[in-house]
């Protein structure tokens, strides 16, 4: 994902001067195309994000389109406030990309994780944000919120992900993509979560159990029409995502579903558990640990679908 | 806002004015704000006297700055990262012509142009919302890196507190700003000696302001906060290496100008009563001096009493 981002900042801002990339001492050689052919537009922050997000918004001030990069947990936590006041107070284009978002720096422990960043920055007022399934998600995505004139977040994962879709999307903000329609049963995923998404689906289709798959690269605004079509339509929804299933994609479905009046599925949320992961693991040994294989997500919509 | 008597009205004191001129323009400017304190009931008086003498000389010496394009793309900038001294970038703003002066009159009411910490946009002249401090100086070292990046010529100033730098964003920007080499960039902090609860180098390790801005890459500089010709020089003055950005550790006194509030800090929370704004303004105005009419009146009564 990170490289499908480094190959599209570098694109757009060949056709935009305007965009500025700002790094939190992350992605040098990433980032090299990008450097040779838009002189003056790179510069390395350093470990120091408050001050990052701060002079991004300075940038946007100025009529300039700064695309901040670190490693997701530093460049929301770290400088929360920075992007409160400084970016979603002023309502200026500044864009954040947190890079190994959810747990996919599972191996450098807690302090790299990211389960509590979709949750917390939707919470700002007039903020997007977005979490791409794949790659071409994530060209989709950086095309989509560098036209807008708003902040945005736009979380990834690292590299070498799975690719879900067969070329890029076009991605608008606010809406998801179906991939499968409803069936019995529909997978709401947001994020890396897309190829475990279709993975479980497969899972339930062979065992005659039909299964949509939508992707929602953007969790907010959430795309409400599709929840009530999808609500109307399936016996089991669940929301799949790398992040606590409190205050992110699954968060706000249930949010969006305790004030309809008449909805006919029922939700159930596949997320992190309301704990840090302690354990020394890889990513995978990660998502088997919260529950997030298809073997077992599967399991459990089986169960679900199988009570009265 | 009422204005002290015999003193011209800032709004007819033109940029480059005189220093004289330019210290009724501060006398006035504090008089108003005390007005404002006491209209509005807001606290952080004695933080907004103590910066009075920088906003004066930034505004009537140094920014290029036209009321009538505040959006210009090559205005200087200026962000007073102490929002909570706002009193007195307003009445500088007002008197410069960049919103009517009837706006002082309703400072922090329900629904007024101008609340009691700058919010975005609110009036043109404004650069930046602040209140939460450790803000100014990463946005304004953004204002500065875009400068560069637009071929722009202009210059950022910003003005913080000296209790603001202990805010980590503070060091973090002043790093970012030595390494990128900002050097249209200045900082002046007004060095009253207080925050919120207490004298700033003893809550932490403030001093040496200096030592640590230079210790950042910074050229810093100390001087009298309340010597608008001091301050002017410094803000004009080019540094040796044009890469290095200026730091203006500005000595002030919290509440100067009147005697019942200087160094007082009970005066960064407490509203002043109607009694004590109009002693406030005997003592604005007996600092001031005697225009000539009067001057002339005061010999004829002194000879008198001599013969």
């Amino acid at each position: 994902m990170r490289n499908a981002f480094a190959h599209e900042i570098t694109q757009l801002a060949q056709q935009d001067e305007r965009i500025v990339l700002l790094s939190g001492d992350i992605g040098n050689r990433l980032f090299d195309e990008f450097k040779a052919k838009c002189p003056g537009r790179f510069h390395n922050c350093g470990v120091a994000e408050a001050n990052m997000i701060g002079v991004a918004a300075g940038l946007a001030m100025n009529g300039l389109r700064p695309v901040c990069y670190t490693i997701a947990p530093f460049v929301t936590y770290r400088c929360m406030e920075q992007i409160r006041v400084d970016v979603c107070y002023h309502h200026v284009p500044v864009t954040i990309v947190g890079t190994g978002a959810g747990l996919a720096y599972a191996s450098l422990g807690g302090t790299h994780h990211s389960c509590e960043d979709i949750g917390m920055l939707r919470l700002l007022p007039g903020l997007t944000v977005m979490a791409p399934g794949d790659a071409h998600e994530v060209r989709g995505c950086v095309r989509s919120v560098l036209k807008q004139d708003r902040p945005a977040y736009i979380r990834i994962g690292k590299k070498g992900e799975d690719v879900v879709h067969a070329s890029t999307p076009a991605i608008e903000v606010g809406k998801s993509l179906v991939l499968t329609p409803p069936g019995q049963v529909t997978l709401l995923s947001t994020g890396n979560m897309l190829p475990a998404a279709s993975a479980t689906a497969a899972l339930l289709a062979a065992q005659a159990i039909s299964c949509g798959v939508v992707s929602l690269p953007c969790v907010k605004p959430l795309d409400t029409a599709r929840l009530e079509e999808v609500f109307a339509t399936s016996r089991v929804v669940a929301t799949l995502e790398e992040h606590s299933i409190l205050g992110g994609l699954g968060g706000s479905v249930a949010e969006w579903l305790s004030e309809q009046p008449s909805a006919h599925g029922r939700l159930l949320r596949f997320g992190t558990a309301d704990e840090f992961y302690h354990e020394t693991g890889e990513q995978e040994h990660a998502r088997e640990h919260f529950g997030l294989g298809p073997e077992r997500m599967a399991a459990r919509i089986r169960a679900a679908l199988n009570r009265p | 806002m009422k204005l002290l008597p015999h003193q011209l009205p800032p709004s007819q004191v033109p940029f480059g004015a005189s220093i004289a001129d330019l210290e009724s323009v501060a006398r006035n400017l504090r008089y108003q704000a005390i007005q404002m304190s006491h209209q509005a009931g807001t606290p952080h008086l004695g933080s907004v006297l103590s910066c009075i003498d920088i906003v004066v000389a930034a505004y009537w010496r140094v920014l290029r700055v036209d009321p009538t394009r505040p959006s210009a793309p090559t205005r200087d900038r200026f962000i007073l990262s102490k929002g909570h001294a706002a009193p007195a970038l307003y009445a500088a703003l007002a008197a410069r012509g960049f919103f009517p002066d009837s706006w002082l009159d309703t400072f922090g009411q329900h629904r007024a142009d101008l609340a009691e910490q700058p919010a975005p946009n609110c009036a043109a002249g404004v650069e930046l919302a602040t209140g939460s401090l450790g803000h100014g100086l990463p946005v304004g070292a953004g204002f500065a890196l875009s400068a560069r990046i637009q071929h722009l010529n202009y210059r950022t100033l910003v003005v913080m507190s000296d209790g603001e730098c202990n805010e980590g964003s503070v060091w973090e920007a002043a790093m970012f700003a030595a390494g990128k080499q900002l050097g249209r960039l200045d900082v002046v902090i007004d060095y009253n000696k207080w925050q919120a609860t207490g004298r700033s180098d003893e809550v932490l390790a403030l001093a040496s302001l200096s030592d640590k801005w230079r210790a950042f890459g910074w050229e810093a500089v100390e001087i009298d906060g309340h010597d608008i010709g001091a301050i002017t020089r410094e803000l004009t003055r080019e540094t040796s290496d044009v890469g290095r950005p200026k730091a203006i550790i500005a000595h002030t006194v919290k509440g100067k100008g009147v005697p019942f509030m200087e160094d007082d800090n009970n005066w960064h929370y407490r509203v002043p009563t109607a009694a004590e704004v109009t002693s406030a303004a005997a003592f604005l105005l007996a600092t001031a001096p005697l225009p000539a009419a009067c001057a002339a009146e005061a010999e004829t009564l002194a000879g008198t009493h001599a013969s």
